[in-house]
């Protein structure tokens, strides 16, 4: 698909605007998110949403340069959440920027390098969710968006197990979990929870109607958490299953997962990482669920050691 | 377990949801804080989901009785 990024054709472009001779240097576009179209000189214009979320004082304003810019006055979402402004002339490029530029919205990225991340709406207003997906994608974008890599990385934050940002297909995905606990004296045996748990982890006691849990059954949703009358069942800590490898395209992957219950505070550090070990390790033009594949997982793990090791398993096995 | 007296009472049993909690809901609202709500709720989603929804609102599910295939529970208004 390299083709297709006009970031990857290093030419100066002689353009002829109104009469006067300008040079536009498609290498100056840095940031990449200028997509060719299969019309004459179009191209879509993609931005940098990450999480999908935007405040609605600047959806009107990048609406009003979407209807002056787009020939065809029309907009798209993208499947990673973005807002693509469609049918954009290339000799406009340095004014639709400059205009995106004064209310702070900037151009997403293409190629090989770290790219938007996606989010689920998480724990802020979902009610199954248990992490700020929101705020760790702001974070990644802000710490993370554009740095190199042997091919695309993409990153996305799911609020819980439903895992509506699919963070199974992902180069790198985290997934909101909750560790449950149950405290017998706040227990009352009404039997809701194992009413609620859709993954058979609980089934009631026939005389006293109280839990009996199988952990290997849990996937930490916190259905129990949430149904329970008592608060008998309560969050002992919040974290992220995290996994690596996943991709879309012609031929899918799946993603494998390397950690439960990362904290949020060692995201970071984590994606720090693997981008280190994914430099260090992958080909150009290969992703890094591939690479994984041709060096083995257990050298990304080794060399993960440092940030994965020292986080305590859930129900202390 | 000492019975608890209900101050209005709805079977939802076949309501779906999320019309059984929105029923709910409505029939706390005719209710002073404090007082007891009677609902009848079938097993399966009625009664994975209703509970939930009824502490995140504020109320209180004081008593839960099972009943073969649906659940009689007691919510005291938040
Ligand atoms: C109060 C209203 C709604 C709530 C709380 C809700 C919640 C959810 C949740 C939690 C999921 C993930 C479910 C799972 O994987 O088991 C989901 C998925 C989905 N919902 Fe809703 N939803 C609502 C309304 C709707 C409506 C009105 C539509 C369509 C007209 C809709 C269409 C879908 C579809 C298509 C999926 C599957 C998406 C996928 O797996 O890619 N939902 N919804
Ligand atoms: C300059 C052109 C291109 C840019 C900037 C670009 C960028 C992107 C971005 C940002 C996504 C995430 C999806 C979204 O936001 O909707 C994506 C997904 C994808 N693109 Fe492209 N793309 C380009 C051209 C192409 C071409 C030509 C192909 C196929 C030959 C392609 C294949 C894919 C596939 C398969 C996905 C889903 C991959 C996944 O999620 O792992 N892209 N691309
Ligand atoms: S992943 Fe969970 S928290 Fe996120 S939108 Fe889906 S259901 Fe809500
Ligand atoms: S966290 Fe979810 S899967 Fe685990 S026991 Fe509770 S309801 Fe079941
Ligand atoms: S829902 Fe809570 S009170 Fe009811 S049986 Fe389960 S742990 Fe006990």
């Amino acid at each position: 698909m390299a083709d297709h990024f006009i970031e990857d054709k290093t030419t100066k472009v002689n353009v002829n605007l109104e009469g006067k001779e300008q040079k536009i240097d498609f290498n100056d576009l840095k940031s990449g998110g200028f997509i060719k179209q299969r019309q004459k000189d179009l191209f879509t214009v993609r931005l940098r949403c990450p999480g999908g979320r935007l405040s609605t004082e600047k959806l009107v304003e990048i609406a009003q340069i979407a209807n002056k810019y787009s020939k065809k006055g029309v907009v798209h979402f993208s499947f990673r959440q973005s807002l693509e402004i469609l049918y954009v002339d290339y000799k406009e490029f340095n004014n639709i920027v400059a205009e995106l530029e004064k209310i702070g919205q900037k151009v997403a990225s293409c190629g090989p390098r770290v790219r938007v991340p996606t989010a689920c709406g998480g724990c802020e207003y979902n009610p199954n969710g248990l992490t700020d997906t929101q705020g760790m994608a702001k974070m990644v974008d802000e710490k993370f968006f554009g740095t190199p890599t042997p091919h695309k990385f993409k990153t996305s934050f799911s609020g819980c197990p439903i895992d509506c940002a699919r963070t199974k297909e992902m180069d790198f995905g985290f997934q909101g979990v909750v560790e449950p606990v149950w405290e017998e004296p706040d227990c009352t045996g009404c039997t809701i929870c194992s009413e609620a748990c859709k993954e058979d982890a609980i089934v009631s006691d026939p005389d006293t109607g109280k839990p009996i849990f199988d952990p290997m059954k849990c996937i930490f949703c916190g259905d129990c958490i949430r149904a329970c009358p008592t608060e008998a069942w309560k969050p002992k800590r919040y974290g992220h299953i995290v996994r690596i490898g996943g991709k879309h395209g012609r031929h899918p992957m799946e993603a494998l997962e390397v950690c439960r219950f990362l904290p949020d505070e060692k995201v970071p550090e984590a994606i720090q990482k693997t981008i280190e070990w994914y430099n260090a390790n992958g080909k150009r033009g290969e992703r890094i669920g591939n690479a994984i594949k041709r060096v083995g997982v257990q050298n990304y793990l080794d060399f993960m050691a440092p940030v994965f090791k020292a986080i305590p398993a859930p129900f202390g096995k | 377990m000492t019975e608890i007296k209900a101050n209005a009472s709805l079977d939802l049993r076949g309501i779906m949801c999320p019309i059984n909690f929105v029923k709910t809901k409505l029939k706390l609202e005719t209710l002073e804080a404090g007082e007891v709500l009677e609902v009848i709720l079938d097993s399966g989603d009625p009664i994975q989901n209703v509970p939930k929804s009824i502490k995140e609102e504020g109320h209180r599910i004081v008593e839960v009785k099972k009943e073969g295939e649906h659940f009689r529970l007691k919510v005291q208004k938040g």
